[in-house]
């Protein structure tokens, strides 16, 4: 497309992934933050699209945000892994926060001044159990304070605020939880855990002490469990697996470029990667198909509290989760079975070892085995429904 | 059933204080029951009183305290008889 022509989310999205994709393999060698792509979100206004309208934003629904994630995703996974997660955090403002003059204020702020917000809900002695912490807000009168031991948050040095969980007081069991956000000059970081990883290497997700200070109107006015329970979750596995299924296309795309360029050196021959190519072109449209589904079914739930919150609804998109990040890895993998040395070597069109690397995260970045396991205790008492539409 | 909920309870909630210490309106997942032990405290219940949790009562708001679980098994309950 023509650079600067165009104004729809996709066209805009396009813009980035561009740009993206021209930065993507030194920000993973250098395990950098990718300041271009995210440079160019601010530039075309696509770090505020889901502030509703009467604040400044432009009121983009998930199935929106999700399709950008899948096109940046296709140039650069870091760029669209922090995309999304700004995207998952905003949600929890959007769902959660409207009925509070603070986070109202807060949210116009971002769609106007284009802010980044990370998150900071792994704890250290907790892990990756983001319903639980050990660390409590502390209330005096109208101002807050918490110091957290976050052994990851994501672009932290970089982020404009963060939304950070804690106990919800001194008294509070571990699940008794509240979500707050903190603007950057409320807070200081002192790393403690550096990034150095296999893929994802973008991301800078860091571990830091967090301390900061501010108001109690900065504390969500919802419990942390129902925002996790209402829109969190949800938002996190539909936004990573479409990222992550921008990664599949990208890979499929290159395996057929190359069987492409293979058949026109040598025509009348049945290429041996072609059937591998049908194969992964197989199982990219039961991902897309799945992904689709799943935000169709997030679409329906979603102004209906009682349906957010079952156990049905939870199950669907643990198994989304569970799913894409595993059939991701067999997709990217029949790529590299095509493309062969070129696509095991760096810096040839056919190049998938980022691919490969970035996906692995997929499975890790909140575990399957915790999903699985989550899952696994609801279905000893969720009921399976066994009609094909329903 | 205020009782044999709060047996259950005592049995496989896991909750770090007493259960009787916990009002009928409490929270209870505030007080500390995990997901893992809800479902175990939802199958005793379908144990106990002989009923099946459909999905519509599946939900954090059905099992959020005694009270709350006594209305769901009370709704299932007269669904059963009117069925």
């Amino acid at each position: 497309m023509n650079a600067g022509a165009g104004n729809s989310l996709q066209q805009r999205a396009s813009r980035v992934a561009a740009i993206a994709a021209q930065f993507a393999d030194n920000v993973d060698t250098e395990a950098r933050f990718p300041r271009e792509a995210i440079n160019a979100m601010k530039a075309e206004h696509l770090l505020g699209i889901q502030v509703p309208t009467d604040l400044g934003g432009e009121a983009a629904q998930v199935e929106q945000i999700a399709e950008i994630c899948s096109i940046i995703g296709q140039s650069c996974a870091a760029s669209a892994m922090i995309f999304a997660m700004h995207h998952i955090k905003l949600s929890s403002l959007v769902e959660h926060g409207q009925s509070a003059q603070w986070h109202r204020a807060f949210m116009h702020r971002v769609a106007a001044e284009q802010l980044l917000l990370a998150s900071a809900t792994t704890e250290g002695g907790i892990g990756g159990d983001l319903r639980n912490s050990l660390c409590a807000i502390e209330i005096d009168g109208d101002t807050c304070r918490l110091e957290k031991n976050a052994t990851v948050i994501s672009y932290g040095t970089e982020a404009d605020a963060i939304l950070i969980t804690s106990r919800s007081g001194a008294e509070a069991a571990s699940s008794d939880q509240v979500m707050t956000v903190f603007v950057r000059d409320q807070y200081t970081l002192e790393k403690t855990n550096g990034w150095d990883t296999l893929g994802m290497r973008g991301t800078c997700s860091e571990g830091f002490v967090f301390r900061g200070t501010g108001s109690t109107e900065q504390i969500l006015p919802h419990p942390f469990a129902e925002i996790a329970a209402q829109s969190m979750l949800a938002m996190a596995h539909l936004l990573w697996s479409a990222l992550w299924y921008g990664i599949a296309v990208d890979a499929v795309t290159r395996a057929q470029s190359f069987v492409r360029a293979a058949a026109k050196r040598t025509p009348g021959v049945q290429q041996p990667g072609a059937l591998r190519v049908a194969e992964a072109s197989n199982m990219l449209q039961m991902l897309k198909s799945e992904i689709v589904a799943c935000l169709n079914t997030y679409r329906h739930a979603k102004d209906d509290s009682d349906k957010l919150a079952s156990m049905g609804f939870a199950i669907t998109m643990n198994n989304l989760k569970v799913g894409a990040s595993q059939s991701i890895l067999q997709i990217i993998n029949h790529a590299m079975l095509v493309c062969g040395i070129m696509g095991y070597k760096n810096g040839t069109p056919y190049s998938l070892g980022r691919h490969l690397r970035d996906a692995n995260s997929a499975q890790l970045m909140v575990s399957n085995e915790r999903i699985l396991g989550n899952t696994a205790t609801m279905l000893l008492i969720h009921k399976q429904n066994t009609s094909l539409l329903g | 059933m205020n009782e044999a909920i709060r047996e259950l309870l005592a049995k496989v909630g896991g909750l770090p204080v007493a259960v009787d210490q916990i009002s009928d309106e409490e929270d209870l997942y505030n007080a500390g029951l995990s997901s893992f032990a809800s479902v175990q405290l939802m199958l005793g219940i379908e144990d106990t009183f002989d009923i099946e949790f459909s999905d519509q009562f599946l939900n954090r708001k059905s099992f959020a305290s005694i009270k709350a679980i006594e209305r769901t098994v009370e709704a299932i309950l007269k669904n059963n008889e009117d069925a």
